[in-house]
């Protein structure tokens, strides 16, 4: 009686699971496994045949898509780590019982996450486009004497392609970094406090060490989405000036739908960020785990 | 000594916090602003409220099938939210509570799948769908976003706090175990669903990738395509454009704050693991 109790539950058990499971399958490894082998294959759509490695011999000579994978990963390196010092600073701060106006600066910093990207990109295009808002003000301050075309040139338009993103995602990472906060026993600081710990110390020895879960969270999400940024560089610059703002997904977007549509190539191309992705998650993990 | 010190502290604490807090909010500001300034108002740099908000709706709604997105965008954002939650806490649920040594290694593999990168999975996705007649369609947009590791994960971090006395307890007066699940469960997750609704939700709501390779017909257009196909002209109407991003990025603004408080609790026990 007891087992075919058991048996009964653990069949429950996968009942409850599967559709779930069914649907990330479907949706992930089935087309994962499908995009893997149309990398192997050239041709217009359901008249593909197997070129072996041509497609991948082709990213090699293609200096376009070494570009688009340059501006990508500085893209990552430079966005990431400002963001989550930043959020983190800013949770730290914020997380201060007699700070009367924590409410406000919460929500003020947090607010950007609830703007999308397309419409963060597009409000950042009007604000600093030839004959826009920053633009008038510099002028007006006499600071210019006519407007600089921000997102016509390649250093500019690459700053404001990353500030878009940092002015989103900040507050949207502070809110987890406080959430963590707020988990640790405020006993720690306090024992901290009466043994002389300074509040840097205990920043760095109570603070870091107990986020880590969080932070190392934080980081492998924060990369993963960046390293596929695409709705700010369409909407912002739409790659331009020439290719300076193109990252490496809006450059398979149009492989795949450009001018001549090539799915081969694009899924070739794809192959290349699921590698630079697993590596960046598993390095991450395993320094992670180091200094445990 | 000491207190001008401290008070030192606090001034600098709030000056920093001050800062960041307007840079943030600037943009936004500045956004509702516009939507109420001609667009030569806007390019002469006006910081101040202007009489053109009909006009600006006006122009907004003959040129653009405005409310035909808002339709679409609620529609596609609402079905995900619902699904997703019903999916993927029935399944954080069920890899807790019934936990084995091979659910636990199956979810190790759903954990993969964090790592995999939209763009090498929508292609593959796109022609299938092409074959079964999936694309412009609700179901179609759906599909890739209402089962997620990261949702999944959330319910089954959360399951955790949910005493499993209770459902012996349950068990012993006979009840079943949808039973349990929905009568006792789902009622006291609510802090756990509200985190995972507004997540999904603001996802579903914003994303503009896939709707765009996917929603190929004028009918079944999002919002963000729409704002997006206002910038690709010679000439912007900064009023008109402005107005369109305020009004699409409002229902965000109220979920979040409608559920900003179980959303931070929600958030704490999935992230304290």
């Amino acid at each position: 009686m007891k087992l075919t109790m058991k048996k009964r539950e653990n069949l429950t058990g996968w009942a409850f699971l599967t559709p779930a499971v069914l649907l990330i399958i479907i949706m992930n490894f089935v087309p994962l496994f499908q995009a893997l082998i149309m990398s192997f294959e050239t041709g217009r759509t359901g008249k593909m045949t197997f070129t072996g490695l041509s497609n991948y011999t082709r990213i090699l000579e293609d200096s376009r898509a070494a570009d688009a994978l340059k501006v990508t990963l500085e893209y990552v390196v430079i966005t990431v780590p400002i963001i989550i010092g930043l959020a983190l600073i800013l949770a730290v701060l914020l997380n201060d019982p007699k700070l009367k106006l924590k409410g406000i600066y919460r929500t003020c910093i947090f607010v950007p996450a609830a703007v999308s990207m397309v419409a963060s990109a597009v409000i950042f295009r009007s604000l600093f486009a030839a004959d826009g808002f920053v633009n008038s003000v510099l002028i007006n301050l006499g600071i210019l004497d006519t407007g600089y075309n921000f997102l016509g040139h390649p250093t500019s338009a690459r700053i404001i392609l990353m500030v878009v993103r940092v002015w989103k995602m900040v507050g949207y990472q502070m809110i987890f970094f406080l959430a963590g906060l707020q988990s640790i026993d405020a006993g720690i600081y306090e024992a901290a406090k009466i043994d002389g710990a300074t509040s840097l110390q205990q920043f760095f020895h109570i603070t870091i060490p107990m986020l880590k879960p969080t932070m190392l969270f934080a980081l492998v999400m924060s990369v993963n989405a960046a390293i596929q940024v695409y709705d700010e560089s369409v909407n912002l610059t739409n790659g331009g000036p020439g290719n300076a703002t193109m990252p490496i997904a809006h450059y398979i977007y149009n492989m795949a739908f450009g001018g001549v549509p090539n799915f081969g190539y694009a899924c070739a191309l794809s192959m290349i960020i699921l590698v630079v992705v697993g590596i960046l998650t598993m390095l991450q993990m395993r320094v992670g785990d180091k200094r445990e | 000594m000491n207190k001008t010190k401290y008070w030192i502290g606090r001034a600098v604490k709030n000056i920093i916090l001050a800062f960041f807090s307007i840079l943030c909010v600037f943009p936004l500001i500045w956004v509702v602003i516009a939507a109420t300034n001609s667009s030569v108002d806007i390019v002469r740099g006006v910081l101040t409220f202007g009489s053109h908000l009909a006009e600006n709706y006006q122009t907004l709604i003959s040129k653009y099938d405005l409310w035909g997105a808002t339709w679409n965008t609620v529609k596609y954002s609402a079905v995900t939210t619902i699904v997703a939650m019903i999916v993927c806490s029935i399944a954080g649920y069920g890899f807790e509570v019934y936990h084995d040594k091979v659910k636990d290694k199956l979810f190790g593999v759903l954990m993969l799948t964090m790592m995999i990168p939209f763009v090498a999975t929508m292609l593959p996705i796109y022609q299938t769908y092409a074959k079964f007649g999936l694309l412009n369609t609700t179901l179609g947009f759906i599909l890739p976003s209402v089962s997620t590791v990261f949702l999944i994960m959330l319910f089954r971090q959360n399951s955790r706090n949910f005493p499993m006395d209770i459902i012996e307890a349950a068990r012993i007066d006979g009840e079943t175990e949808l039973g349990i699940f929905f009568k006792m469960y789902v009622p006291t997750m609510k802090a756990t669903y509200a985190a995972g609704a507004t997540i999904t939700f603001m996802n579903a709501w914003n994303n503009y990738m896939w709707a765009r390779l996917i929603m190929s017909d004028n009918s079944a257009q999002t919002l963000r395509m729409l704002i997006s196909n206002m910038t690709t002209g010679h000439y912007i109407d900064y009023g008109m454009l402005m107005l369109a991003v305020l009004i699409s990025t409002l229902p965000t603004l109220i979920v979040f704050f409608a559920l900003q408080k179980s959303f931070v609790e929600g958030m704490t026990g999935a992230v304290k693991g």
